[in-house]
């Protein structure tokens, strides 16, 4: 596969990424603390979460029902048999002295998912995921340096939630491949419902992976130290990170030649307002977590059948939707990926209006306008939106018809989105009457009639002249189509000469 | 079986305990003598033994997904050595 990376580059970049994501659980994973963002500070815990002695951990049957229901649409490899491990660290957010995770038998491995752009910018690239596993979350550590207290609080609500760690392999070769194989992962984990993905609230984060690739004198590839990124709290954050810390090193092995092995793996800290990276300490290696199987938690199996089950139940993905809206209603592969960007329920919305409207096209281009732009302009998600789809079928069904014009068709549907009332009435109310062809064409009689500078000047070849015939007509009856006015005037004046 | 000064003092360093020179001495002796101990194990043959995850045999314990009542706040806090009412307090946490 091509490196889509800037091609004028004199080196590969290489870049493996790291995703935290919490389940859309009731309870954590381990006790019955519910599994909540927001509450006031150690108002979730219980002596389990809190690692106080004598408790004992409970797996949730439904975290980890999710977990490999994401795990599945991954395309991994589920485990028949599965187990937990302690990771042992000390950290104030971490009461026990050890996370349980899962070290050489997680639940499953072997994926791979593809970062797609939606506007062509690169081909797409098939990404590797290494493996899945589940795991709890820690707490939250807080400092306040203003205050000055020298102290930092710790709120344990968010200990012990569960957390799913999906690891790339490094097939990722630009910041922008990057940002679109997020994007992909975070829409699909919404579409299986099995996180809400949120980066402000955490329950999706994101570490780094990166280094270069750099084609030396007689075929030799140096390979710059790895460097894992932390603190991005954004998308677009990963991609601005990335593209710093890529400059970063190319500029480092310039200066210093410093090469993978020569000198130990590296965690630097994103710093969004100032935009560089900077060092943080050296990442202990693998073998210092000092991990054990978890006496605590018994394994887990399943047999090949509850797996095949699972396959079967899930649901079409994102990446089939954008194919199929495509294929089904002729739209192109930008406005499917907008449309299924926006999630399940709005893809339905869609394909309701679309199949009542017959018209995969103007279906699109009214979600697009006018339904998209009320949902941002209100922040209001499709399940509130006031008209259903049958509704907004009316207003495009008259459009089509004739009856009156797209940007009339528009101000009816505003009015139905804001007063609430169906097309029928807001069309009545309005004064908006179909306007009978008898009717149109005494109309558009009187208007030749009464303008003969506009015929002359149509008659001398200046066709856009009949624009005023337009204007008139509206101004005698607003319900008029001005295309059809303008057609009618048109054959009536060439009928004259 | 014996370890190394090096490698007591790199466990003491990830179990964060500061050992005098004395107590490293020590504790590199004793240590060894418990990993030998424990490495007689090693002796036997388990190539034909298949790996055990957990010494019970049973798997598959699960609860369901309801919630329950956690502690309040002044009971989940009530034995730090530290606390503000509303939090645990620690030294600070700096650079992460």
């Amino acid at each position: 596969m091509p490196d889509t990376t800037d091609t004028a580059a004199p080196y590969q970049t290489i870049i493996g990424l790291e995703v935290h994501v919490q389940l859309l659980t009731k309870t954590k994973l381990f006790c019955s603390c519910e599994n909540r963002f927001g509450a006031a500070p150690n108002t979730l815990t219980c002596p389990v979460c809190l690692g106080l002695p004598g408790s004992l951990p409970v797996m949730n049957r439904e975290a980890f029902r999710l977990a490999v229901r994401a795990a599945t649409a991954l395309n991994c490899t589920i485990a028949e048999f599965t187990k937990w491990d302690r990771k042992n660290y000390f950290y104030p957010d971490l009461p026990k002295g050890y996370q349980i995770s899962q070290f050489d038998l997680p639940f499953s491995e072997h994926g791979q998912l593809e970062a797609i752009d939606p506007k062509g910018a690169f081909p797409p690239r098939m990404v590797r995921i290494l493996r899945v596993h589940l795991e709890e979350d820690a707490g939250k550590s807080m400092h306040d340096e203003a205050a000055g207290t020298g102290d930092s609080r710790i709120d344990l609500n968010r200990t012990g939630t569960p957390l799913l760690e999906i690891v790339s392999q490094p097939d990722l070769r630009s910041a922008a491949e990057a940002r679109c194989w997020l994007n992909e992962l975070r829409l699909l984990l919404v579409y299986l419902g099995v996180s809400d993905c949120n980066m402000q609230e955490g329950s999706l984060r994101v570490d780094a992976n990166v280094n270069l690739h750099i084609p030396c004198d007689g075929g030799r590839v140096a390979k710059t130290p790895i460097v894992e990124i932390k603190n991005m709290n954004s998308f677009r954050s990963v991609e601005r990170a990335l593209t710093y810390e890529v400059a970063r090193q190319y500029e480092e092995w310039q200066a210093t030649g410093k090469e993978l092995g020569s000198a130990p793996k590296q965690t630097r800290g994103w710093d969004d307002a100032a935009g560089i990276t900077r060092g943080q300490r050296h990442k202990e290696e693998s073998s210092d977590y000092r991990y054990f199987p978890e006496p605590d938690l018994v394994p887990v199996t399943l047999t090949a059948d509850q797996i095949d089950e699972v396959r079967r139940g899930m649901p079409e993905s994102p990446r089939a939707l954008r194919q199929r809206l495509e294929e089904t209603w002729q739209i192109s592969a930008y406005d499917a990926d907008v449309l299924v960007g926006q999630g399940r329920a709005l893809v339905n919305y869609f394909e309701t209006l679309a199949r009542l409207v017959e018209d995969g096209k103007v279906a699109s281009n009214w979600m697009q306008q006018d339904v998209l732009r009320t949902l941002n302009e209100r922040g209001i998600a499709i399940a509130d939106f006031p008209v259903a789809a049958e509704g907004l079928a009316t207003v495009i069904g008259r459009v089509k018809k004739g009856d009156f014009d797209t940007s009339r068709g528009r101000e009816i549907f505003a009015e139905m989105i804001n007063s609430g009332r169906s097309a029928d009435d807001v069309i009545s109310e309005m004064g908006i009457a179909a306007v009978g062809d008898d009717e149109l064409m005494t109309l558009c009689r009187e208007l030749v009639e009464g303008n003969p500078k506009i015929v002359a000047d149509v008659q001398g070849g200046k066709e856009q002249a009949a624009a005023g015939l337009i204007g008139q007509a509206k101004k005698k009856n607003p319900n008029v189509n001005p295309g059809k006015v303008r057609a009618l005037c048109l054959e009536i004046i060439r009928g004259m000469s | 079986m014996s370890l190394s000064r090096d490698d007591v003092s790199k466990v003491a360093a990830l179990a964060r305990l500061a050992l005098s020179e004395d107590e490293l001495e020590q504790m590199t002796r004793e240590l060894s003598k418990i990993v030998g101990f424990v490495s007689l194990l090693a002796e036997l043959d388990t190539s034909a033994i298949e790996p055990l995850a957990h010494p019970l045999g049973t798997t598959n314990v699960f609860r369901e997904d309801v919630p329950a009542a956690s502690l309040p706040v002044e009971l989940a806090i009530a034995t730090a050595p530290k606390q503000d009412g509303e939090c645990f307090l620690v030294p600070a946490v700096l650079g992460d």
